[in-house]
This record gives C-alpha cells, sequence and structure tokens, in this order.
C-alpha cells in the first residue's frame, strides 16, 4: 500500500502543472461568466428608492444579469403610481434641508429643524418631499419612475415578496405587470448563492 | 473610410443616467462605429472608462472643454 515512488512523481508533476495552469483557466472562466447580481430592497420611501434602482439599471447597462427582490416596504417601488412615494426628514438627521430655489447664499443655509418641531408641523413631510423632487430635478438627477422603466427596459428582473403581498393586503393588480414573478425567500436565496454580488438595501 | 458618428447629449444628467443613455445609444451603433457623449457630470470621467472596460467597448478619446465633458466610444463586437 502507499505511494509508490512513480506515483509520488507524477502527483508532483501534475500539481506543479495545475499551479501553472490555473491561474489562467480559471481567469478565463471569470472572463466568459456573465456577472450576476441580486439586491433585496426593504425600504419605500423617495431616497431608499434610488440605491437599488440606481444599482441595477447601471449592472445591466454594464451587462450583467440583475434580479431584485422587492420585500416589506419595498414592495411600494413596484406599485403601478409610484409619484406618491414620500421622503422623510423625521428621524433622519443624516438629511441635508437646503432650499432648492433662491440666490445662492439662500440655497446653502442648512435649516436645522428639531425633530419635536417637524413631528407637529402638518405637511411638514410633504413639504420636504416637494422640496426634494425640486432638488432632484435641478441636479439632473433621475426621477425614480423614469429609473424604474430604464431597469426594465434594460431586461433587469423584478421579483415581488408572496408574503409581503399577503401581509400588507396587496393584489397583484396593483404592481406593474413588469413584476414576472412572486415567491419568497426560498426562491431568492438560491439566487443569491450564484450571485457575484449580492446586496441587502 | 467615412465613419458615422452617432451623438449623445447627456450634458446636464446625474449618475448613472449618462451610462444608461450611452448604452442605450450604443445599441444603434454598428459594431466599430463610433459614440460622441458630451456631459457635465464629473463622475462620468471614471464611469466611462470602467463602463467600456467591462462591456468591450473601446473609449477612444476622454477630453474636457471647460465644464463639459467629451467622451468618444468605438463599439466592440
Amino acid at each position: 500500500m502507499g505511494v509508490t515512488p512513480d506515483t509520488a512523481l507524477l502527483d508532483d508533476l501534475i500539481k506543479r502543472r495545475l499551479d501553472e495552469l490555473l491561474p489562467q483557466k480559471l481567469e478565463e472562466l471569470r472572463e466568459k461568466k456573465t456577472p450576476s447580481m441580486t439586491i433585496i430592497a426593504t425600504k419605500g420611501t423617495l431616497d431608499w428608492a434610488y440605491p437599488p434602482f440606481i444599482l441595477s439599471s447601471t449592472a445591466a447597462a454594464l451587462g450583467w444579469n440583475v434580479s431584485v427582490f422587492f420585500t416589506f416596504y419595498g414592495l411600494n417601488l413596484l406599485k403601478k403610481d409610484i409619484s406618491d412615494l414620500k421622503i422623510s426628514p423625521l428621524g433622519n438627521p443624516g438629511m441635508p434641508m437646503k432650499m432648492p430655489f433662491g440666490p445662492d447664499w439662500f440655497k446653502g443655509i442648512n435649516w436645522n429643524i428639531p425633530n419635536a418641531v417637524q413631528g407637529v408641523v402638518p405637511g411638514f413631510e410633504s413639504l420636504a418631499t416637494v422640496l426634494m423632487k425640486q432638488t432632484i430635478k435641478n441636479k439632473g438627477v433621475a426621477g425614480i419612475a423614469e429609473l424604474r422603466q430604464l431597469c426594465i427596459e434594460a431586461g433587469v428582473n423584478l421579483i415581488g415578496c408572496q408574503m409581503t403581498v399577503d401581509l400588507f393586503g396587496f393584489t397583484h393588480s396593483d404592481f406593474i405587470p413588469e413584476v414576472k414573478e412572486y415567491c419568497g425567500a426560498a426562491t431568492f436565496l438560491p439566487m443569491a448563492r450564484d450571485a457575484d454580488v449580492s446586496l441587502f438595501i | 473610410m467615412q465613419v458615422t458618428v452617432a451623438v449623445l447629449d447627456a450634458k446636464g444628467l446625474n449618475c448613472p443616467l449618462p451610462i444608461l443613455k450611452a448604452r442605450k445609444a450604443l445599441q444603434g451603433v454598428a459594431p466599430g462605429g463610433l459614440l460622441e457623449i458630451y456631459a457635465t457630470d464629473p463622475g462620468s470621467v471614471k464611469d466611462f472608462e470602467a463602463f467600456c472596460r467591462s462591456t468591450g467597448n473601446e473609449l477612444v478619446a476622454s477630453t474636457q472643454d471647460g465644464n463639459v465633458f467629451k467622451f468618444v466610444i468605438k463599439r466592440g463586437n
């Protein structure tokens, strides 16, 4: 039993050849493979609608296969009408509160409005949303509906979480027809396993 | 040989719109054909480099005139 000297020699030879050839082969395989990305989109506000749509449309433009799984509040982003997405400065101290109009010195002011005030002023969220939408327009940043359309055109696979649909009492007809699939974690995870990039947003 | 140059005006647009519009415009360009892009987003300089690297297209030129960036992309196969 055991390894005869001949086999040992052969093993050594194979090992050395593999070391030489493998990196190149792996690189070839990597080059040939179409990159893929899966995203879990969990948020349904105007600001958080951006990362999944920006990343998936861009990845699709780079030729990647992209699937986005919309769950919980993220499901809002698949509704037929997404013009009512809102942004909330409440409890969001990282959000600059700047005016999108007026002279430069005025636009530069960061309005430090305490949460306590934001919380009791009626319509504060709507006002913040209007101002944010104006800023988005001024800066040439795409609207969410436009970005979503670009995702669809580029072949991004939009997936709805069936559990959330049931939980929040939605029906499939509330969502755009481009949502091809409604499924759960068991369908998403194997997709994520095969993806090169997988993000939770 | 006369090479037709398609032109894309992406001035005033911000990330990722110039890239997305360029991808669309490139679909209408024959392999080997050129696409000229004008943009004002400073991030697009790096982005177009990366875009071309990963899509098999060639970034033939990347120049700046004032605050306008000009890119010329040669479509790969």
